[in-house]
């Protein structure tokens, strides 16, 4: 058997050089310092990112996108498929899981400065695959078509329609027409299994052959205090095993969680329904649905959610170009504004996080 | 030479000019049909002049429900008074559909807790505008809701 398997490689090796891979894999360090733990949240979100796939492939076979069989073929997923309950209910956990592990994953870059030269393009591909991440959130929710689902969508593609200029056509689009109907359900499904997972992929390629082209980032003490003797790991095999160790964890909360607490269906969406009480976007909108809330009708001249909705654009905005305004850390000094508004940013979204889950 | 040297360069600007403007052209005639496939198709609204909200005897006094007019959901309401009001069910504020409350009397949206009087005016809470009202006849025990001209 071993030598039949090495035969294998060897008839690969021989068309393909796998000696140089494995020679460029030899030569991976991860630097070891006391901030290393950070360095993990990148493959467990690329870890979760499988699980998605995989679970949401699984999901497909029985899923009907149209807003007569949506709720019915979850409801037979959920009650008459064998283990749907489970792929169904891991789906729904990795998925919080998933932004939650790139929310720890994108601020740690930030307080590492990670981002500074010349690692522009990788945070501006993280960045934007976070976005994505935001996206395929709101576009799964309202798939099984249920009443929270169906009035948070409502709801969600109201605000974007309140943008200027751009809102109202981007709200048609979004909806596939004036309101939110089985077109909707169409076009998200669309989005959340074709064209995101297409460009989140191509994205998610840049970025890891970024990461292995350029090796990890050290925290900028690290290089400022010139340290001359620096501990690090080999990746292959020291930090992927540490990284498997940790999947391997990773896996085993997803199975506990979607034991202990399966996802939920709740009621058929109803059009013609009152909206019931309750309605709230998932966790990961919170903290800009709570702060809409606190903007008066009319600020000025301007409708105060309007106002809200740019603020969180211009934010988003300066969030995505860091690495380009942010000169100081890029050559290697420290910025403390960075540090700050990184702080500000963890406990805005924690605290308003938690307004709106109680109200 | 030197003239033909120039002229080689017009020759070259301008076929540069119009392979350009043919690139862009092309571009043009591949994304038009995209972005109008993409546009959703203007659907005709289902023009409905008035529609039979059911007998007054399915209102008990305090009470209000939601029936369909074309693909718009409207609110009937019976009050304390037995009076018969519609309006549009769509809060002003952000798309959800209303209750009316019968603890409260006055007209609810569960999605941020806005309020309108049996009016339909806007008066606690986000929405930003009244109810459009519709215009409720009563012909023997039916009743019937039509848009207001």
């Amino acid at each position: 058997m071993k030598n039949f398997l090495k035969r294998i490689y060897l008839w690969i090796d021989e068309r393909v050089k796998l000696n140089d891979l494995e020679n460029f894999l030899g030569k991976k360090y991860v630097p070891i310092h006391s901030h290393s733990v950070w360095y993990y949240f990148g493959g467990v979100s690329l870890f979760l990112f499988v699980i998605q796939v995989i679970t949401g492939i699984l999901l497909l076979f029985y899923y009907k996108a149209s807003s007569d069989l949506a709720f019915e073929s979850i409801q037979y997923i959920m009650s008459k498929v064998e283990f749907g309950w489970l792929i169904r209910s891991i789906h729904g956990w990795a998925a919080n899981l998933f932004i939650l592990s790139v929310f720890i994953h994108m601020f740690s870059v930030l307080f590492e400065r990670a981002y500074r030269k010349p690692r522009e393009i990788t945070w501006v591909t993280g960045i934007i695959m976070f976005f994505m991440a935001l996206g395929f959130g709101f576009s799964g929710y309202l798939l099984p078509w249920n009443e929270l689902a169906f009035f948070a969508t409502k709801v969600g593609s109201d605000i974007v329609g309140a943008v200027p200029l751009i809102g109202e056509p981007l709200k048609i689009f979004m909806r596939g027409g004036d309101d939110v109907t089985g077109a909707t359900l169409s076009r998200l499904f669309g989005f959340h299994v074709a064209l995101f997972p297409g460009i989140f992929t191509v994205l998610l390629v840049i970025h890891l052959l970024l990461v292995q082209r350029q090796g990890m980032s050290e925290p900028l003490e690290l290089e400022v205090e010139q340290k001359t003797e620096q501990k690090r790991m080999p990746f292959f095999p020291n930090f992927m095993m540490r990284d498997l160790l940790l999947w391997l964890i990773v896996l085993n909360l997803l199975a506990i969680l979607a034991v202990f607490f399966p996802a939920e269906l709740g009621i058929k969406a109803d059009p013609f329904a009152s909206a019931p009480a309750g309605i709230k976007p998932e966790w990961y909108f919170l903290f800009m649905f709570q702060t809409l809330k606190y903007f008066p009708g009319h600020i000025w001249f301007i409708e105060g959610e309007v106002l809200g909705i740019l603020l969180f654009g211009v934010a988003g905005i300066l969030w995505l170009l860091i690495p380009f305004w942010d000169v100081k850390s890029s050559k290697g000094k420290r910025n403390r504004i960075i540090t700050y508004s990184g702080i500000f940013a963890v406990i805005y979204i924690i605290v308003l996080t938690i307004l709106g889950w109680a109200s | 030479m030197n003239v033909n040297h120039s002229g080689g360069h017009k020759r070259r600007d301008f076929l540069k000019y119009l392979l350009s403007g043919g690139l862009i052209g092309f571009a043009g005639i591949i994304l038009y049909p995209l972005i109008e496939y993409l546009k959703p198709p203007k659907q005709r609204e289902v023009e409905v002049s008035s529609v039979l909200a059911g007998k007054t005897s399915d209102f008990e006094k305090g009470s209000g429900k939601i029936i369909r007019f074309g693909n718009k959901p409207v609110i009937v309401i019976n009050t304390k008074e037995n009076n018969f009001k519609a309006f549009s069910a769509t809060c002003t504020h952000l798309d959800c559909t209303v209750q009316f409350r019968k603890d409260m009397s006055l007209i609810w949206c569960a999605c941020h807790n806005g309020k309108y009087d049996l009016n339909g005016r806007n008066i606690s809470g986000p929405p930003p505008k009244p109810l459009e009202e519709f215009r409720v006849v009563i012909k023997g025990e039916e009743i019937y809701v039509s848009k207001k001209t």
